[in-house]
């Protein structure tokens, strides 16, 4: 049996079965990461200790008959997660030596299960950037090429799905930093909607954008993730206490009588040729299923990065106020509190986050705020009510997730051309929605393509019915070689 | 909208960061860029009431009032860079 072939749902079947156990599952990640972490660099920590006595106390849970989906499955989280006694670096020199003192939420929820934590792994400094690239410990690289970024700031997550050494792998996505690199590592990259699973324990970003995402190789796999993400938390108060539907229910098919939106503004001239085909073919499959495919208008979507690139820096420069060199991490030693402030910030924030909090402290500030933060929340509100609008008259919107595949690592050296990356993905955290990136093709060059769907607020199961019937029905197979 | 080498002085004050001559060109230079692109949103009409209550279900969430000891003060403190006893040591504030 080979490791990288495996799903959550098939190592699930064979730890049911008996015909493996989760100490067997565990050294054959620890084999493939020990095999390929070197080139890839998906992770920032390995934990082979832990993983080991996990896996052990996996075994037992499955010998007393309580075998979950996700019981004895590998898995990696993004190393700003919060895990009790586990490094939380953020991928930043500032927190270079924390270690976190609780559990987030989500990783509490998770071990009810007794999956099997890996490691951590890499990230943009802080979840700020779309390749890993503004990581303060390097870049990860992508498997299908490794002079190529991954993608980001889930990057080391998602290289870490896509290379096989892990069979899941917990990312956040503010901005699109989950889809993007699941589109251009060839995995499955789940954002969900904004209030349908907890941050607390998450390093904050964007407060009013960030989301815990999933990142699998099946849209099957996402799903089962989700079902145990999902739901109300009292320690996070932006959750809603709705119903978590069986999303295992919602995986059909065929896409018989759903209405499928084509956003007419996300089809602009800058996507790459490749993409537009395999996105054009993505749009014929959804027919072919029998989907009511038709063009559909969110007339403000041209706002959507200029909205986000103030709405985010505002938030991070705030959230990045906590970081003083006062109660935990870096603290460089000053003649004065003051000094301590500026040295500790100026020597522990790379340049991605010291931009950002510029920018964002610049946008909020007095004389300032009405123009930008203001102006920002006005589109906002139209962005949102685009999509609201859009939902009328159909159950999912199709798009591309990004306007190419993965760039080459240096390729993007000035921050504006970096942040449109995510044109097609930062409405959704804008309006709040789910959504989905799937698998739709490969370049000629062998790069992995990927296409988003989009779902109504906690519509979830829309997402999962419509991707699981795509994955199906493009039947990709696609594997880097590693 | 450009903004001048006195203006990346006010923010980064205002930020606690600080930045030598030609951290300061550069970030002039990127800053610059970012806002003009931004300018765009001058021309958002958008809602005239911006109440931050931005909550689609209408809800404020809270949970009771009640102490519950999360994390051990050993392991917080054990965090910190300076400590005496159970407290954060800190420079004098004053």
């Amino acid at each position: 049996m080979d490791f990288t072939d495996l799903t959550i749902k098939s190592a699930s079947d064979l730890l049911a079965r008996k015909k493996i156990s989760a100490k067997e599952l565990a050294q054959m990640s620890l084999g493939r990461i020990k095999a390929v972490d070197g080139d890839v660099h998906a992770f920032l920590y390995v934990g082979a200790e832990k993983a080991m006595a996990a896996a052990v106390h996996a075994d037992e849970v499955i010998a007393e008959g309580e075998n979950f989906s996700l019981t004895g499955i590998p898995f990696a989280a993004k190393d700003n997660i919060l895990i009790k006694g586990v490094q939380a670096t953020a991928a930043s020199k500032i927190l270079e030596n924390y270690k976190a003192t609780y559990d987030a939420t989500i990783i509490r929820k998770l071990n009810l299960q007794s999956p099997v934590l890996m490691g951590k792994t890499n990230l943009d400094e802080f979840a700020m950037g779309s390749s890993t690239e503004n990581s303060a410990f390097g870049p990860s690289k992508n498997p299908y090429d490794l002079a190529r970024v991954p993608g980001g700031s889930s990057g080391g997550s998602a290289a870490a799905v896509a290379a096989g050494e892990v069979l899941f792998a917990l990312g956040t996505d503010t901005g699109g930093s989950v889809r993007q690199p699941a589109a251009f590592c060839g995995i499955v990259g789940l954002k969900p909607t904004y209030g349908r699973c907890s941050r607390y324990g998450l390093i904050s970003l964007g407060s009013s954008l960030d989301q815990i995402g999933v990142l699998a190789k099946t849209v099957e796999d996402a799903a089962l993730v989700l079902q145990q993400m999902a739901g109300q938390d009292d320690y996070d108060s932006t959750t809603l206490p709705k119903n978590v539907p069986d999303y295992t229910q919602f995986l059909k098919q065929d896409l018989k009588g759903l209405r499928v939106g084509i956003p007419k503004e996300y089809l602009i001239d800058g996507i790459d040729p490749e993409v537009r085909a395999i996105f054009d073919n993505a749009v014929k499959k959804a027919q072919e299923l029998g989907a009511t495919v038709s063009e559909v208008s969110l007339p403000h979507s041209s706002y959507a990065l200029a909205c986000y690139y103030i709405i985010l820096p505002v938030e991070i420069s705030a959230n990045m106020s906590r970081f003083d060199g006062i109660r935990y991490g870096l603290s460089v030693p000053g003649k004065n509190l003051e000094e301590v402030y500026y040295s500790t910030r100026s020597q522990g924030f790379g340049p991605e986050p010291k931009r950002r909090i510029m920018i964002g402290t610049h946008a909020s500030s007095a004389g300032y705020a009405d123009a930008y933060y203001k102006k920002a929340l006005k589109a906002q509100r139209l962005i949102r009510q685009d999509f609201t609008n859009a939902f009328q008259n159909f159950d999912l919107l199709l798009t591309p997730t990004t306007p190419t595949a993965a760039f080459k690592l240096g390729e993007k050296s000035d921050p504006l051309s970096m942040y449109l990356a995510d044109i097609f993905t930062v409405g959704l955290n804008i309006a709040g929605v789910p959504g989905i990136s799937i698998p739709a093709g490969v370049t000629k060059a062998g790069l992995p393509v990927g296409v988003q769907l989009v779902a109504s607020h906690f519509a979830e199961e829309k997402l999962f019915l419509g991707a699981h019937a795509l994955e199906q029905a493009l039947n990709l197979k696609l594997k880097p070689n590693l | 909208m450009p903004i001048s080498i006195d203006e990346v002085d006010r923010i980064a004050k205002l930020s606690r960061l600080t930045f030598n001559e030609q951290e300061k060109t550069k970030l002039q230079g990127e800053l610059s860029s970012i806002l003009t692109y931004v300018d765009q949103l001058k021309e958002v009409q958008g809602p005239k009431d911006l109440s931050l209550a931005d909550n689609p279900e209408g809800l404020n969430l809270m949970r009771n009032d009640v102490v519950e000891v999360l994390e051990s003060p050993e392991e917080f403190l054990a965090q910190a860079p300076q400590r005496e006893g159970n407290f954060i040591k800190v420079k004098s504030v004053l």
